[in-house]
């Protein structure tokens, strides 16, 4: 199937400029499109100048958590006195995210060119790039990607004549959403169980073997390489809103609009141009009732909230959400918001590595009290029980899963309570059974 | 560190199987063994050598973990635990045809649930887990498949089919013999 939906006149066309277009996915066909150019540039400069450039443009990483991406290059250390590593977080699970999917599907040597320039920048001769195991289309592309990749020398032992070695390994994850959390990938590359570590120490100064190791998304390591071509300024000069927040995003937008799927926009949008314009707004006969902005894992907003909000870091924050992945879930007013968030929570229950009490327990409740007030069996108590166990799933464990579930909870029993009240008044119809 | 005599539940039942046949000869052997040298460890081969052993045998016996475990030099104990942490492998024998239906919130405001009951009428199985009688088929829910711009996105053994709807799955089922 091909991408999904023609370009809008308001969207910045860079990481997705090539989606649907099947000739870009070799390497002369990358070539051919301007490819590489990125690379062959980088490896005619020092460590410090490839990540002082990165640092300029403004780049934070595009998995979630919104890090300066040059920063976290510049903790590596100067000198390598053991392997140094770069993972390449493929893993892309979070409710709501498919954007690195289709820079995997379409452009994979753009994401193989970024990973190639971050190597070079931190010091790493080896990267691991860890896709999720049900992205089976995807891990035959990029498989083929690098194959070829080393028979045109952009890898190997000698990168387009430079003498620099870089390898890629291509990791293949097998059912864990936690993985995605960078410590519990580390140890899945290591052959054990997806366990998040503790940290510190971070990836940086011990991470896979213990060894120097970053970790950045597709979507981020797929920006460096315009970046090098295009210069720091061009991708600064790419904002909208907050200065803090610079470049194009995608978002993923899926539910109840008309026309779902990744939209490339300059940070600092108008969420309402891309719910109501660009993504055709909602079915005929319909009303927004909720957009779920960032991946699940961030709090709901209302229809209200998303009128003057602009899509980026701080504009997000501003209505007390977060940017998060870019993973945006509308919801219109056929939908029963009790039931949904109780589908959240039931998949961080079963996603939860089972660590921390806080989340093992935590999550495996809260999706049982939910399950009895849509079951139409809520206790009067049953609200501020949920918030009080949210709380105590907050900022107490190793990752932040446990926040995650507490997140879409906390939020939704702020914003539509009088959902959850129907149920445990008994004015509206239960839609589960009682066990 | 081997795999040796009563080293764990898992041993203890490879007893059963004394028709087992190991996985790891020949090409599948050579094909793990060229993965070594990407890794500082053996260790790290576990992921793709679990691969290997369900691709071959469709499940990944007790048998099949002492035998993961005596290849890579690991405890038989330690490659169960990490075997059952990962949903993808699979711990029994299940349908020739594996179907897994995204039915987490993008995909659950879109029908995906009544593609599940679709799923369920037309392979025969009934329920969720459950084989069908003549062996085809086993359906299950499985949490995001990271494709939800295009429920619901239907993972059939290694096929991703997306936009399915309960219209659709008698045609899609048609294919998987």
């Amino acid at each position: 199937m091909g991408y999904p939906h023609p370009s809008h006149a308001k969207e910045q066309l860079v990481l997705s400029k090539h989606f649907g277009d099947a000739g870009a996915r070799t390497f002369d066909g990358w070539v051919k499109r301007g490819g590489y150019e990125g690379l062959k540039r980088a490896l005619g400069m020092t460590r410090d100048q490839v990540v002082e450039i990165v640092k300029a443009s403004g780049l934070r990483g595009r998995g979630g958590a919104g890090f300066p991406t040059g920063l976290k290059w510049s903790f590596m250390p100067k000198e390598v006195t053991k392997p140094h590593y770069l993972v390449c977080n493929a893993d892309e699970s979070e409710p709501g995210t498919f954007k690195d999917r289709e820079i995997i599907r379409w452009t994979p040597h753009q994401l193989l060119e970024g990973c190639a320039i971050a190597a070079h920048a931190i010091g790493a001769e080896r990267i691991y790039i860890y896709i999720r195991g049900e992205f089976t289309a995807e891990h035959r592309i990029l498989t083929a990607a690098v194959e070829d990749a080393y028979r045109s020398g952009a890898l190997g032992g000698n990168v387009f004549g430079s003498g620099r070695r870089i390898d890629v390994v291509v990791h293949r994850g097998a059912g864990a959403y936690i993985c995605g959390e960078e410590t519990a990938m580390m140890n899945s590359i290591e052959g054990k169980r997806g366990n998040p570590r503790i940290k510190p120490p971070f990836p940086a100064a011990a991470g896979l073997w213990a060894c120097p190791t970053t970790i950045n998304n597709v979507e981020t390591l797929a920006a460096i390489g315009h970046i090098l071509v295009r210069g720091a300024d061009w991708y600064k000069g790419l904002c909208l809103s907050s200065p803090k927040s610079t470049g194009t995003k995608l978002f993923s937008v899926c539910g109840h609009v008309q026309r779902p799927g990744n939209y490339e926009v300059v940070m600092g949008t108008p969420m309402r141009d891309l719910v109501y314009d660009m993504c055709g707004g909602m079915r005929p006969g319909r009303a927004l009732k909720a957009v779920i902005p960032g991946g699940s894992s961030v709090p709901i907003m209302t229809a209200a909230e998303i009128e003057d909000c602009a899509m980026d870091y701080e504009g997000i924050a501003a209505k007390g959400s977060m940017l998060g992945s870019g993973g945006m879930i509308v919801m219109d007013d056929s939908t029963d918001i009790v039931y949904q968030v109780m589908r959240l929570a039931r998949f961080y229950a079963h996603e939860s590595c089972a660590q921390c009490t806080q989340c093992r327990e935590g999550t495996a409740w809260t999706t049982r009290i939910l399950e009895r007030i849509l079951a139409g069996a809520g206790k009067a108590e049953d609200l501020a029980l949920l918030l009080d166990l949210a709380d105590n799933m907050t900022g107490k464990t190793i990752c932040v899963l446990s926040d995650s579930c507490a997140a879409p909870v906390v939020s939704a029993i702020k914003k539509f309570r009088g959902e959850f009240d129907a149920y445990l008044n008994r004015t509206r119809r239960p839609v589960m059974v009682a066990v | 560190m081997s795999g040796t005599p009563g080293a764990g539940p898992a041993h203890a039942e490879a007893h059963h199987e004394e028709s087992y046949q190991p996985v790891f000869v020949g090409a599948v052997k050579a094909r793990l063994e060229a993965l070594f040298p990407q890794y500082p460890t053996r260790q790290a081969c576990l992921l793709p050598a679990l691969w290997m052993v369900q691709e071959e045998r469709g499940w990944i016996s007790p048998s099949a973990i002492g035998e993961v475990a005596e290849v890579l030099g690991l405890t038989p104990a330690f490659v169960k635990g990490v075997v059952t942490f990962y949903t993808m492998y699979h711990t029994h024998p299940v349908g020739r045809h594996f179907i897994q239906v995204c039915t987490t919130s993008p995909c659950n405001i879109c029908g995906a649930e009544d593609v599940v009951k679709a799923f369920l009428q037309h392979t025969g199985c009934g329920e969720l887990g459950a084989t069908s009688k003549d062996g085809r088929f086993t359906v299950i829910e499985v949490e995001c498949l990271g494709a939800c711009g295009f429920a619901t996105p239907v993972l059939i053994d290694d096929d991703f089919i997306e936009g399915v709807t309960p219209e659709r799955v008698p045609g899609i089922l048609q294919g998987y013999k």
